[in-house]
């Protein structure tokens, strides 16, 4: 696990974090085609590709809300196109599930996305990309992390773990 | 005194059944008395802490601490215990996770201060007195060790050598793990001293586990006749196996009844609710949005159930706390 990155505190300016998963064979190349396109959106989003939507394991999203993202967006194929046949379906069941569990833990739901984006919707993932940062500008930064409380020795502690 | 090995024990947030779980060793506790110096163990033997104060650092061989650290003393007696043994042992699922008592990490100080002594239905408070670090008293000034916001896992407090896991830890388990500290080969620091597989491996039941499980819902113990065979999870009951280390001699399978996930997660999991919850996930047969929130109502506390024990040590540890100014 890599260190926790300090999120910017100031609201003006506030420039929100998002790290996107996104399915190799739809949303990832959205965004390719929304970039050879010239279409502009928010620079906001980290893209990190997976093969499959269904690959998102909860504890990604976890780690990365962990580690200082505002928003998670997940990109996966519309019902009937997953390479994999079943791996959105299973996306969605998870990213359902996961929500329960994050909004418990005090995440606002708008924190975390997921949507069926093909390979020819680069209009969709403009929107979707664009809308998210708008949300999350208004929510202001996350600040998951705990208060040390004057446990003084915590962070060198998390630095030995890491 | 003696040149026996000197060991302590020490508890802090934790219900006790930790301490109960050393006096079952039964006889096998005689042959750990023969064996070392008991020289600090506040539930059954009157040393003070001024006395672990005047050991030598590094004294002790070793330091079982149980229970999870949310209050002052108790992250002191941590560091105390810490300074005078050579290896510090997280003892039981409060101080190797967080255990139940991390659950509180659902609310902070003031919320749990107003329900227990303001808002509690048995509550008799008329004056609305809370606990308070200073309080004078006929002249004179009584104190009590703060609370925290957040309760801690006793590695998040202080460096651990190793862990010992369970709620409570069973007897082999102890056995096993003070054998293994009492050896000459001892394994790297940061082990959880019990086999590194999932519950499932283990389970004598593994062989009624279907490759692909879809489920229509889940099930909680009292809505089902548990057949006493067949996996827990065919049967859509929140077993937490999969996602659970091994180790404990499957007591609660054995008792027809589904994992809680005491052991903790195994070494490659990084949030065992995470990694459980995902299994789950795909484990539900219903496909579209109204289905799928249909059958996760099966699941009535998501969180109490996937991070019962963990919930301190989970990637995200707490519920959010909202700041002030917000």
């Amino acid at each position: 696990m890599s260190e926790p990155i300090a999120v910017p505190q100031e609201k003006a300016g506030y420039e929100p974090r998002i790290v996107a998963f996104f399915c190799n064979w739809c949303t990832y190349l959205a965004a390719d085609l929304a970039g050879t396109s010239r279409m502009k959106y928010a620079p906001n989003a980290r893209v990190i590709r997976v093969m499959c939507s269904g690959r998102v394991d909860p504890q990604f999203v976890m780690e990365a809300f962990a580690n200082g993202a505002d928003g998670v967006l997940i990109g996966g194929c519309h019902f009937g196109d997953c390479h994999y046949e079943s791996g959105n379906h299973k996306a969605l069941r998870r990213f359902l599930l996961l929500k329960r569990v994050l909004v418990g833990m005090g995440i606002e739901e708008e924190r975390i996305r997921l949507e069926w984006i093909s390979a020819a919707e680069a209009d969709k993932l403009r929107d979707v990309m664009t809308e998210m940062v708008v949300q999350l500008k208004a929510l202001g930064p996350l600040q998951v992390e705990v208060p040390a409380e004057g446990f003084s020795e915590e962070a060198d502690l998390a630095e030995v773990r890491a | 005194m003696s040149d026996k090995p000197k060991v302590a024990f020490y508890w802090c947030s934790s219900c006790g059944g930790c301490e109960e779980a050393i006096v079952d060793l039964a006889e096998k506790i005689l042959d750990v008395v023969a064996a070392v110096d008991i020289v600090f163990w506040p539930v059954a033997l009157d040393f003070k802490k001024a006395d672990v104060e005047a050991m030598e650092d590094g004294s002790i061989l070793a330091a079982f601490v149980n229970g999870s650290i949310r209050t002052t003393e108790q992250e002191e007696m941590a560091h105390l215990l810490r300074r005078k043994a050579k290896v510090l042992v997280a003892f039981g699922s409060c101080a190797h996770l967080g255990g139940i008592p991390a659950l509180a990490n659902l609310w902070d100080r003031e919320a749990i201060f107003r329900a227990v002594y303001l808002e509690n239905a048995s509550t008799d408070n008329p004056d609305g007195v809370l606990p308070s670090v200073s309080t004078p008293h006929n002249g004179d000034t009584v104190t009590l060790p703060g609370f925290y916001d957040t309760v801690r896992a006793l590695d998040q407090v202080t460096s651990v050598d190793y862990y010992i896991p369970g709620c409570a830890p069973t007897p082999n388990v102890i056995a096993d793990a003070v054998g293994t500290l009492l050896s000459d080969d001892l394994p790297p620091a940061g082990t959880v001293l019990t086999p590194d597989i999932a519950l499932c491996e283990e389970c004598p039941r593994l062989e009624t586990k279907p490759e692909d499980l879809s489920l229509e819902r889940f099930r909680r113990p009292h809505e089902v006749l548990i057949d006493e065979e067949t996996c827990l999870l065919a049967q859509g009951l929140l077993c937490m196996g999969p996602a659970t280390r091994a180790g404990c001699g499957q007591l609660c399978i054995n008792g027809n009844m589904p994992c809680t996930g005491c052991f903790g997660p195994t070494s490659k999991v990084h949030d065992q609710g995470g990694k459980y919850l995902s299994a789950l996930a795909s484990m539900l047969s219903a496909l579209d949005d109204d289905d799928i929130e249909n059958a996760l109502d099966s699941i009535p506390d998501p969180i109490g159930t996937f991070y019962r024990y963990g919930l301190a040590s989970s990637l995200l540890r707490r519920r959010k706390i909202t700041p002030v100014d917000a």
